[in-house]
């Protein structure tokens, strides 16, 4: 156990926690956030989906240790406020989520890859977007995506 | 320890003492059903069992039914709200609390004519409708159109009718001479007007009609538009709370190793190595397992895998995929002889894997136990079978289990009832850390390997045409699973034989969204797929022509493939294929084009679907469940196969299960084909047409015709 300390959600927190354990359990379980979920710890799903420094990063794996000094958002500070991104908007107005429990690794990819690339081909948005969703809402991800591309209009 | 009662509930929304339990009075299927009230109905705003109306004009709609991604909560707020014609914006919904008040009976009505699908939940040989009251299960479809068509749509007109008598008395008029819109009834000639708020008090005093007058479908107003679901704000911020998610001062986690074997029981294990890990307070012993009880749910990761437990395999050590599909095609034995004047026969073999629900959410309960009473908190899709359950593990009274259901990480089957063996295991590990609460949550490998799988099963087919190319035979020997819903073909073919014969394995399975029709969707579908091929005529006109006795299927085909331009020119490397099936009450119809480019890579480009559910509630939550289903179906027909090996499961994780990402998923076009046929079912009806329709697909892009899945174990190089 050590302490170590990081920026979450804006707000510096510092944990006592083994340096090994993964971000995932430090955020759910040491922090108490669960929008943050829990799908194969091995990388592969996507659910736990945070941003490290901005980037979408897979928290399952990733050792607390390695975040010491960063900046973490999770689904949870990706707005301020109550309010919600436009892509959590998006995800409303086309009723992209089912059961929902992937949905938030999948929002903070997508907000991550719209971050770096505002206008992403569907090359570019396969590429980035390999989260896991078993209730199927592919369909409408992909759309979402696209209708937050095209009304941007190149901002 | 607190105890939900209807009256806690409804009064406050959360845990407190005291109050009324009530227990389900007359008879089960009585048109009262919906009159069950708490002795102080006035004070909490409630019309009748399942509508409150409140002060602050605010109609609540308590829903029996779980939510796992397909909508249903809101879809059956729509219901009541049409029959009241209340204002949308100002209903709302909470899922009604495990008590035996909210017992869902009106699941039964699906299963007076259609037995089968959750057969192991409930005992249909000896079919009592007492024993309905014993749960309050999601699942079958069912939601929409039984508890919303026989208990919702009722309920809503009886709110509405107490509604406008206790409007009729403030006015001192005729029941008659009231109109209700948005919340609010108007005498008419007067032009004097009261909200539902201001009249709810009144309102409770009124006797619960039994049999209110329904609304006829051309007045709807609510239903067959698209409606945000009312769940949905709190799954794009975070806030949503699962079952895995639950949380409470002084919680312990525990890690979980299961018999790697079906059957398998824990020989021994030596704790040591666990014991002196960072954080752990026991290990804890199990018949077929071995649990690490920690502060956190790593540290009991960590120190689970410093032990090496050794389980006995119960004598199934030998079984594999390989030595299962044996049995089966002994056990089918020979094709079936088929007519002697017969112009051509074909026959074939198809064979589908174990699948596993994988649900994202994997298996995750807490529970707390202090002295002989409990409180359970998990996702599942039947909250009176999983107190059930627990109470079971404990052997205590289920009154005596305070069970909370929160919402489900994807469900798919894999938490009906008689499939929580992941509450009892809570259960049993909490009561040796007893009174600590302890949460449970599986790894991604132990739910991959501990599932109950969507069966194996193998068909082997025999067909004969006549000299027109008009089919005079089909025959189905299969293995592993088939009903009469699932193996029934519309088709006009005067020999139409499906027949059992089983062979079995220590395989846990169980149902898996669509349950059988999954697998005899794809092997019939494909089949007379190939009937038409060897008859040398259109897929699609070949399933038309045999379907003079069915017209709503007939009507579906006809949609579906008018969507999908069937019939005009494809590239060279692509193909359309067609399927159609029912199940639950619903026909689907779909067409998929794939390309397979000269590799032998698949592409599925687009799905189209038609849908015959009779009626729709939320179009849009309707139209995505069969976009889900496709998904669902794709995912598993393309990638999924669970294998067994030395009697235990092989794959563990996503990396050796693939299923369906962004880069593989097709677009989709969906088209609802309204008819005065009963409510259908949709969560699962798009799932079996699915995999035969890209079979179908790839066959007619490259001549290869895939009867064993996944197709991804399909080479689909066509040799130059």
């Amino acid at each position: 156990m050590r302490a170590i300390t990081v920026t979450v959600n804006g707000q510096p927190r510092t944990l006592e926690i083994d340096p090994d354990t993964p971000l995932l359990w430090a955020i759910r379980d040491t922090l108490g956030l669960t929008g943050t979920k829990f799908g194969c710890g091995i990388a592969q799903c996507g659910a736990c989906t945070v941003h490290v420094n901005g980037r979408a990063e897979r928290s399952c794996i990733m050792p607390v240790s390695s975040v010491e000094g960063a900046t973490v958002t999770t689904i949870e500070g990706l707005a301020g406020g109550g309010a919600l991104t436009p892509v959590q908007q998006a995800w409303l107005d086309l009723q992209v989520p089912q059961c929902g429990y992937c949905q938030s690794g999948m929002i903070m990819a997508v907000s991550s890859l719209l971050a770096e690339k505002p206008h992403p081909t569907d090359e570019d948005i396969d590429a980035a977007i390999t989260n896991i969703c078993r209730c199927g809402t592919f369909a409408r991800v992909r759309r979402a995506i696209h209708g937050l591309t095209s009304s941007e209009g190149g901002a | 320890m607190g105890k939900w009662t209807r009256r806690a509930f409804i009064g406050t929304g959360a845990l407190a003492g005291g109050g009324l339990v009530l227990g389900v009075t007359g008879a089960i299927f009585a048109p009262s059903r919906h009159s069950v009230r708490s002795d102080d109905a006035e004070a909490t705003g409630e019309l009748n069992t399942w509508i409150l109306v409140t002060p602050d004009n605010i109609v609540t709609v308590l829903v029996p039914h779980c939510e796992m991604g397909q909508g249903a909560q809101t879809a059956l707020a729509m219901m009541a709200a049409e029959e009241m014609d209340a204002d949308w914006n100002r209903v709302r919904f909470k899922e009604a609390p495990a008590l035996d008040a909210y017992a869902n009976a009106y699941i039964g009505r699906a299963f007076l004519s259609v037995p089968g699908p959750l057969e192991r939940g409930f005992d249909y040989g000896t079919y009592r409708l007492a024993r309905m009251a014993g749960l309050q299960l999601t699942g079958g479809s069912l939601s929409v159109r039984t508890t919303g068509q026989y208990g919702m749509r009722v309920a809503g007109a009886a709110a509405r009718e107490m509604l406008v008598a206790a409007a009729a008395e403030q006015f001192d008029v005729r029941a008659s001479e009231c109109t209700v819109a948005n919340s609010r009834v108007t005498h008419t000639a007067s032009g004097r007007s009261a909200s539902f708020g201001e009249l709810a008090k009144a309102a409770t005093r009124q006797k619960v009609p039994s049999r209110p007058a329904l609304k006829h479908p051309d007045t709807y107003q609510l239903r067959r538009t698209s409606r945000p679901r009312l769940d949905l704000r709190s799954k794009v911020d975070g806030s949503a709370i699962y079952g895995i998610d639950y949380t409470m001062p002084g919680m312990l986690h525990a890690a979980v190793e299961i018999a790697p074997v079906f059957g398998g029981k824990l020989v021994s294990v030596d704790t040591a190595p666990a014991e002196k890990m960072p954080g752990v307070k026991r290990v804890v012993r199990l018949e077929d397992a071995v649990a690490v009880v920690a502060d956190t749910y790593w540290q009991s990761r960590q120190a689970l895998a410093a032990l090496t437990p050794q389980f006995d395999d119960a004598g199934h050590g030998a079984v594999s995929s390989q030595t299962i599909f044996e049995a089966f095609d002994a056990a089918i034995g020979e094709a079936p002889a088929m007519p002697s004047g017969a112009a051509a026969t074909i026959t074939a073999d198809y064979r589908v894997p174990f699948l596993p629900h994988a649900t994202m959410e994997p298996m995750a309960c807490t529970t707390r136990v202090v002295g002989d009473r409990a409180e359970v908190w998990a996702g599942t899709q039947d909250p009176l079978n999983a107190r059930a359950t627990a109470a079971k593990a404990l052997n205590i009274s289920a009154g005596h289990v305070q069970y909370t259901n929160l919402a489900l990480g994807g469900g798919f089957g894999r938490k009906l009832p008689s499939y929580l063996d992941f509450v009892g295991m809570s259960a049993r590990i909490a009561k040796e850390m007893s009174p600590a609460p302890v949460k449970m949550i599986w790894s991604r490998e132990t739910d991959m390997q501990h599932g109950y799988y969507r069966p194996a099963a193998m068909a082997r087919f025999a067909g004969a045409l006549d000299a027109a190319g008009a089919p005079l035979a089909i025959t189905c020997l299969y293995a592993g699973g088939g009903d009469g819903e699932s193996t029934f073909m519309p088709y006009a073919i005067a020999d139409k034989k499906a027949t059992a014969r089983d062979a079995k394995h220590h395989v846990r399975t169980g149902p898996w969204r669509s349950v059988l029709n999954s697998q005899h969707g794809f092997f019939k579908e494909a089949f007379i797929d190939e009937m038409a091929h060897a008859a040398k005529k259109d897929p699609f006109e070949f399933r038309r022509d045999l379907m003079g006795d069915h017209p709503r299927f007939k009507a579906v085909l006809e949609r579906v493939a008018g969507m999908a331009g069937w019939g005009a020119p494809v590239p060279r490397g692509d193909g359309r294929g067609i399927a159609i099936t029912e199940c639950f009450g619903s026909i689907v119809g779909q067409v998929a084009h794939v390309s397979v480019s000269p590799d032998g890579v698949l592409k599925v480009n687009t799905v189209y679907a038609a849908v015959d559910c009779g009626d729709v509630v939320n179009l849009d939550t309707a139209t995505a469940q069969v976009e889900g289903g496709i998904m669902f179906g794709l995912a598993a027909a393309w990638m999924g196969a669970i294998t067994i090996n030395e009697g235990k499961v092989v794959e563990s994780n996503f990396h050796d299960y693939r299923t369906l990402t962004l880069v593989d998923a097709p677009a989709i076009q969906v088209g609802f084909v309204r008819s005065d046929a009963h409510l259908g079912g949709l969560g699962e009806p798009a799932v079996p047409p699915v995999a035969a329709a890209v079979t179908n697909a790839i066959f007619a892009a490259t001549g290869i015709r895939v009867r064993s899945l996944p197709i991804k174990d399909a080479p689909l190089k066509v040799s130059a």
